[in-house]
Parts: C-alpha cells; sequence; structure tokens
C-alpha cells in the first residue's frame, strides 16, 4: 500500500509539474498574480509529492519488500540498515528519484522566492516547471522505482558491495545537490533572457538572485566530488584518488563551469558588466550536469563506475538533453546580441582579472569535455578506438590551470573598473619571497629532487599566501595598530573571508595533490606471517591473517604494523571481503594516518612464497601530505558557504522569508 | 551450520574466485623496475574499465605487467615497448592517444578553445573602447568641479582595493 501511495504521489508529481509550467506560463502572459501563485503552490505541492515518493521508496527498501523491482535487485535482508536505505539512491531507478526530489525541492524554493519580480520569477517558475516536467516523466515511463515483481523473490540481489560505504551513501544527494542546483541558474538564465532589459539596474539585481543558487551549488558539488574521490581512494584499492575517469570528469566539468559562473555572477553583480556571459554560463552548468547524467546513466562510456546502465533509457536522456540544451542556446543566440552590457572596464582592473579566471575555466572545461568524449566520437566517426587517460591530462589541462592559478592571487589585489598592476605586485612582494623560498625548500626537502613537482608546491603555497596577503591588506595587519585591525577584521564582510577561504583551499589541495602525485612511494611483495615490505621509511610487516564474519560478508582480514625508525609503530587493518550474495569480492583499504601522510595497505589474493608457506600480496603506499587532498576542497566549500551567509546575499534571502 | 556453510562459500570465494594471476615478480634492477612502474601507468588493460595495468587484478593486466618488464630486462627503449603494444593491441591500450590527423582536435582543442575566446574577447574590448566618446568642453568642466568637491570629503583610509 506505501509502495502504491508512492507511485501515486510521483506520478501526481509529475502532473502538478507540467500544471505549474503552464499556469506560470498563462499567467506571465495574461500578467494574472492568481495563475502565478497557483503555479507556485503546486511547484511546493510537486515537491512535497516527491518527498513522500521517497520516502516510500526508503520505506521499501528499509523493510525489504522484495516485490519491488527496484528493491529486489538492489537490497537484501542481510545488509546493514544504513546501506538498505542508502540503496534507494543507489540505483538507477532511485537515483533518478533523488534527482527529481532535489530538482522539485529547488523549485520549490524558488517558487517561494518572494525578493524576484513578477515576469522574471513566473518565467523562471515555468522553466523549472517544465524541467521537472521532463525528469519525472522519464522516471515515472522508463524508469519507475515503484515496479512490482509478481511473484516476488525470497531474497534481493543486493546491492554493489562497493558501494556499501559511508561516503558512498553521502556522495549522491551531495552531488545531486550541486548538480540540480544548476538547474534554478537555467530557469533564471531563461527568464533573463526572455525578460532581459536594456535597463541597466537589471542585471546587478540578476546576478544577486543567481549567485546564492550558483554558490550554493557549486559549494555542494565540491564536497560531492570529494566524497566521491575519498571513497576511490579507499575502497578502490588502487592508490589514487583521481583517475580522469569519464564519470568523474562528467562531475568535473559542471564543478568548473559552476566555478566560473560564480566569478562571472560577481561582475555581473557588482557592476551589470559580462550579462550575456553570466547568463551563457548559467544555461552551460545544467547543460553539463545533465551531461553529466547520460555519460553515466547511458553506459556510453566505459567507466570505472558507470553503474546501472542501459542504451534505451540513454537515447530518452540524450533527447532531454538536446531538447533543453538546444532551445536554451537557441534563445540565447537569438536574445543575447539585444542584451546591453553594463559597466566599462579596463583591462587592467578586478572584472578583468575574472575574465582571465573565466577564460581559463571554460578552456579547463573544454578539456575535460574533449578529452572525455573524443573516443566516442572518434570511435563513431572512423571506428578508430583510443583511450584517454592521465598523460593526456597532464598535458593539456594541467598547464592551462597552472596558468590560471598563478594568476590567482592578483585578481583580488586589483580594484573595480581600472586595477593597479604595479601596487598589486607590490602589494603580494612578500607573497611571492616566501613562495620562492617554500619552492627551493621542497626541491632541496623531498626526496627524489623533482623540478616540476617543487614548482608545484611553490604554486600551492603562492595561492594560500596570495590569499592571506589579500586579507593581511584589507585588515592592515602589521601596518596599523592591534585594535584597528581587529576592528576591520570585524568589518569584513563575510563575502570577503569566503574569498579568502576558497582560493587559500584550492591552495591547500593544490600541495596536496602535487606532493602526493610527485612523491609517493609504493612497495608490493608477497608477505607470509611474520615478513615485512619496506615503501620509503616505513616498515610494513604482516602479524596475522584470519578470517572474520561481517553483517552480509565474510572477510580476510589480515592486521599488519607499520614501523618507522624513532617513530612509533601502529596496527592497521585491511580485509580482502566476499559477499556471497553478489559474488563480488572487494577490498578495505587499512590506511595508516601519520600526520598529512597516510600509509595505505592493500592485502590482495594469496600467492605462494618462495619457502612453500601461504603468503598474500601485500601492497604499500606512502601517501605524503594526501590528507591535504581531502582537506582543501572541504575548505573551499566552507568559502563557499561563508559567502553565500554574506549579509548582501541574505538581505535576499531574509526578505524572501518575511514576505 | 549457516556460519560454517558461509565459511566454506568465502573460502571458495576468497581463494579462488578468479585463477590467481602470476604474482609480479618486481625486476632486480631498481632503475628498470621505476621505469616499469611509470610505464604501467600509461597502459590501459585491454579487458577493464578504464584501468592502467598498474591498478587492475585481472590477469591480462597482470601478463601485460610481465611483458613490459621482459622487454625492459631485454634491453628495449620505452618507445619501442609502447609502440609494440600498439602493434599487439592498437591505440587503445595507451592511455596517451597518438599526435594524427584525428586527434589533432583532441591535442590541439584545448590551446584553440583558450585562443579562439581569448581573441574574442580582445575584439570584443577592442570595439568596447571606441564606443566611449571623449568628454564634450561642458561635461568635463562639470567632471572638474564634481572631483573638486569629492577632494574634500574623501576618506584618507580609503584603498583601491577597499569596496
Amino acid at each position: 500500500m506505501i509502495v502504491e501511495t508512492g507511485a501515486f504521489a510521483l506520478i501526481l508529481a509529475l502532473a502538478l509539474s507540467v500544471l505549474q509550467a503552464v499556469m506560470a506560463a498563462a499567467g506571465r502572459l495574461r500578467r494574472s498574480p492568481v495563475l502565478a501563485g497557483a503555479a507556485n503552490g503546486a511547484a511546493i505541492a510537486a515537491a512535497g509529492l516527491v518527498a513522500v515518493a521517497f520516502a516510500a521508496l526508503i520505506f521499501a527498501f528499509a523493510v525489504s519488500d522484495f516485490s519491488v523491482a527496484n528493491v529486489a535487485a538492489n537490497s537484501h535482508t542481510d545488509k546493514p540498515m544504513l546501506y538498505k536505505v542508502a540503496a534507494a539512491w543507489g540505483s538507477h531507478e532511485g537515483s533518478l528519484l533523488l534527482w527529481c526530489l532535489v530538482m522539485t525541492g529547488f523549485g520549490a524554493a524558488l517558487a517561494r522566492a518572494h525578493n524576484l519580480p513578477f515576469g522574471l520569477k513566473t518565467c523562471a517558475v515555468a522553466t523549472q516547471g517544465l524541467l521537472g516536467a521532463l525528469f519525472l516523466a522519464f522516471t515515472v515511463f522508463t524508469s519507475n522505482p515503484f515496479t512490482r515483481l509478481n511473484p516476488a523473490p525470497f531474497q534481493g540481489d543486493s546491492l554493489n558491495p562497493l558501494l556499501q560505504d559511508p561516503a558512498l551513501a553521502l556522495h549522491p544527494p551531495l552531488l545531486y545537490l550541486g548538480y540540480v542546483g544548476f538547474s534554478v541558474c537555467f530557469s533564471l538564465a531563461i527568464a533573463a533572457l526572455i525578460e532581459g532589459r536594456a535597463n541597466a539596474s537589471f542585471w546587478p539585481a540578476w546576478g544577486r538572485w543567481v549567485r546564492p543558487w550558483a554558490l550554493a551549488s557549486w559549494a555542494f558539488l565540491t564536497v560531492g566530488i570529494m566524497l566521491g574521490s575519498f571513497w576511490a581512494y579507499y575502497e578502490l584499492g588502487w592508490g589514487g584518488w583521481w583517475f580522469w575517469d569519464p564519470v568523474e570528469n562528467a562531475s568535473f566539468m559542471p564543478w568548473l563551469v559552476g566555478a566560473a559562473l560564480l566569478h562571472s555572477a560577481v561582475v555581473t553583480e557588482r557592476r551589470g558588466a559580462l550579462a550575456g556571459w553570466t547568463t551563457f554560463l548559467a544555461l552551460l552548468a545544467f547543460t553539463f550536469s545533465m551531461l553529466g547524467a547520460f555519460l553515466v546513466r547511458s553506459g556510453v562510456l566505459t567507466s570505472v563506475h558507470a553503474f546501472a546502465v542501459d542504451p534505451e533509457r540513454g537515447m530518452m536522456l540524450l533527447a532531454i538533453l538536446g531538447g533543453t540544451a538546444g532551445l536554451a542556446f537557441a534563445l540565447f543566440a537569438w536574445r543575447a546580441p539585444q542584451l546591453k552590457g553594463g559597466g566599462l572596464f579596463a583591462p587592467v582592473s578586478r572584472e578583468g582579472a575574472l575574465v582571465i579566471n573565466n577564460l581559463f575555466l571554460t578552456a579547463a572545461a573544454a578539456t575535460v569535455l574533449l578529452g572525455t568524449l573524443y573516443p566516442l566520437i572518434l570511435e563513431a566517426a572512423s571506428g578508430a578506438t583510443i583511450s584517454v587517460g592521465p598523460p593526456y591530462f597532464a598535458l593539456t589541462f594541467v598547464p592551462l590551470m597552472a596558468v590560471a592559478l598563478l594568476i590567482l592571487p592578483a585578481g583580488p589585489l586589483l580594484a573595480w573598473k581600472r586595477g593597479d598592476l604595479k601596487g598589486a605586485s607590490q602589494r603580494l612582494a612578500v607573497a611571492a619571497a616566501l613562495t620562492v623560498v617554500m619552492a627551493l625548500l621542497a626541491f632541496a626537502v623531498f626526496e627524489p629532487r623533482k623540478a616540476l613537482s617543487a614548482a608545484g608546491v611553490g604554486l600551492g603555497a603562492w595561492l594560500i599566501l596570495g590569499a592571506l596577503a589579500e586579507t593581511a591588506e584589507r585588515i592592515r595587519l602589521f601596518r596599523a595598530p592591534l585594535a584597528e585591525t581587529l576592528r576591520r577584521a570585524r568589518g569584513l564582510p563575510l563575502g570577503a573571508w569566503g574569498m579568502t577561504l576558497a582560493h587559500a583551499g584550492l591552495g591547500v589541495f593544490v600541495l596536496g595533490g602535487v606532493v602526493e602525485t610527485g612523491y609517493r612511494v609504493e612497495a608490493a611483495r608477497p608477505l607470509a606471517v611474520g615478513q615485512s615490505v619496506q615503501a620509503g621509511k616505513w616498515t610494513v610487516t604482516l602479524d596475522q591473517v584470519r578470517i572474520v564474519e561481517g553483517p552480509n560478508y565474510l572477510a580476510e582480514q589480515g592486521k599488519l604494523s607499520v614501523a618507522t625508525p624513532g617513530g612509533r609503530t601502529r596496527e592497521v587493518t585491511a580485509e580482502r571481503r566476499f559477499f556471497p550474495a553478489g559474488g563480488q569480492t572487494t577490498t578495505e583499504v587499512g590506511l595508516d594516518f601519520r600526520g598529512l601522510d597516510d600509509v595505505y595497505v592493500v592485502v590482495g589474493e594469496r600467492a605462494r612464497a618462495t619457502d612453500g608457506q601461504p603468503a598474500w600480496n601485500v601492497r604499500v603506499w606512502w601517501n605524503p601530505w594526501a590528507r591535504l587532498i581531502f582537506l582543501g576542497p572541504l575548505i573551499m566549500a566552507l568559502g563557499g558557504v561563508l559567502s553565500l551567509m554574506d549579509r548582501r546575499l541574505r538581505l535576499a534571502v531574509n526578505a524572501r522569508k518575511a514576505a | 551450520m549457516r556460519r560454517a556453510l558461509l565459511i566454506a562459500v568465502a573460502a571458495v570465494g576468497l581463494m579462488a574466485a578468479e585463477p590467481p594471476p602470476a604474482p609480479d615478480r618486481p625486476l632486480p634492477d631498481a632503475v628498470q623496475e621505476a621505469r616499469a612502474q611509470r610505464l604501467f601507468d600509461d597502459i590501459r588493460c585491454v579487458v577493464c574499465q578504464h584501468e592502467a595495468i598498474a591498478d587492475s587484478p585481472a590477469g591480462i593486466a597482470a601478463d601485460m605487467r610481465g611483458l613490459v618488464r621482459e622487454q625492459i630486462a631485454a634491453g628495449r627503449t620505452d618507445k619501442a615497448i609502447r609502440e609494440d603494444l600498439v602493434r599487439r593491441y592498437g591505440d587503445f591500450v595507451l592511455f596517451k592517444p597518438p599526435v594524427r590527423i584525428g586527434t589533432w582536435l583532441l591535442w590541439f582543442g584545448p590551446l584553440a578553445v583558450l585562443l579562439a575566446v581569448g581573441s574574442a574577447l580582445l575584439v570584443f574590448a577592442r570595439r568596447r573602447k571606441m564606443e566611449i566618446s571623449p568628454l564634450s568642453p561642458d561635461e568635463e568642466a562639470r567632471l572638474a568641479d564634481i572631483l573638486a568637491g569629492e577632494q574634500l570629503r574623501r576618506d584618507p583610509d580609503a584603498k583601491p582595493s577597499d569596496d
């Protein structure tokens, strides 16, 4: 009964979303506040109904109702409750339902926004309703999570054990909050293209309305991608954290465009300039989100984690993607030339710096797009098969970003309209000197000596020091009395702190990424109990191997001790788990956190040692500064959240709540 | 009973789920082994989904690692080893695609995008500049007036970076 309620709620939500689009459009045409209000009501009700459907699906998973095909295919009675619940969004159908939930949820938030002018808001609500209807229709007609099975099986097929992991239980919701959050930017951009006026005050206001959505989506996406990367790091057991895998790229493209969008929206908000470009990015960000969904869900990609794939649904998704993006960009091509640009600025200015930022971020996104889609296109066009992997991106994406990051610290020090490059470089002189010292230190200290990696360390330090220098400048640190500095620090808007944090967080990430990639040490050997393997300064000894029983798996568990001369010896546990329900084997990495470093231990298959004793293939990585790789994005996202709480944007939110 | 059964299943699963590939035998020479490891990162396991042979547990990846090590031990260059792999498995086997007519767009596309968008911006900026007409004498006088008034009220602390 509960399952039927869910199915019914989902269909009703689809009908309401269609109604939302129609009523909002009619309300706009007839300038009828009643119709527009009804459309808003429909948006809120649709979100509520999808929430009911989602709750019903979670319930079906929680009680292991195997008469529901989706539950039977993705769950099992032996699974721990967390993973029963998480399986509700681990499958194709469930993840689409989650997508719809986030989309209608954001639609409801948009419908409740009270600070938007009538025309803009009704157009945005209509667009959001249309998008919601498309994805709800796709879910209901091709991927209904409530389809029943008759007869119901006694046991389910279980969820892919690789996905049974706390980080991965959280990863899809956060990722989708990011992906789908851009749909609001998309709707606002469509509305602006329809309603946009040459009037100078329109675009700054529009920039202020778009920015919170872009910031929130980007922050969610940052944490979502980071969690996914962390999962790949400790669950796949390959010692790496980013593989330039097509599915990873699919989430990275909207992130890059989203980062470009939130910077260009600042220019639109402050100066009314770049209006056309900001709308273009707003359309592009959600287009890339949909492209990501298509790439992951259609099975056109070969990837380590293209789960739940189906070519027919892929065609439908491609149609949705092509239709929406095609119409949106056609509208853009028609209307954009009529949009009147705002304030003028000199090439050397804050605006100019943000334009450079956008130039590089867009080129970087284009690189990732090329690298991801090129093998597909080439194979379709000529039948030739190629692989595009890390070496390609190291030669294209990395230099592009390196140049962009080199310029980055100067941007915030330039004034709007006309900047003073000489002044900015003077204020960065201390940071630049320290950066050179850090790079030289890295070159001298890290083994083996690598000039490029040392330069990378310098780049990371440059970003952090540059961000700190900018804040120090603004609060006049060491140049004014302490009380004055404190007063200024308190007076600094949250947005300024947010920017400093985000840029410094990027530097922290660069430090981690560069040092881990450049200086990691790997060792692999078959070990019998009592034997050890050396990775750099770490000696890893296999102390014991035993079979342990988990809730839905059995594991061969290795206890190993990690020792270093002059340091404490610590114990790590690494497992190879066997899941009888699906017949799969997974590895559980043993991680010894040592300050910023990880000692990463994988116990593999049984091997035969030379003297005939049983042995296990043990691989050990020493990943220096690996902690920073995951800490950096968290700091960046925190920066995004601080900016989101800035008074300027919060006032808009308050106005929305109060009214 | 259930436990015993599970352990039996697991024992079979853990030990015989896949035929154990021959364990990797690192090359005795550390420099050669380091070369092999670097090559492993760039070579794709041909039956896997986007995995390098360095990472893949598949049997064929182990065979390919063995092959690369053999060739290094036999004194062949990295280039010759790559070419040999491409002869056997096609371009697909290398994570770094070859530069030929069909992949020009792939390799030079990023630079082309950067240059295209960059020059479009430059043209745009030039055009914008021309649209600014110089102030008329009357406007100049009014501006001077305003600026004179501004000077008195200006915050001596204000910095161009403050906003």
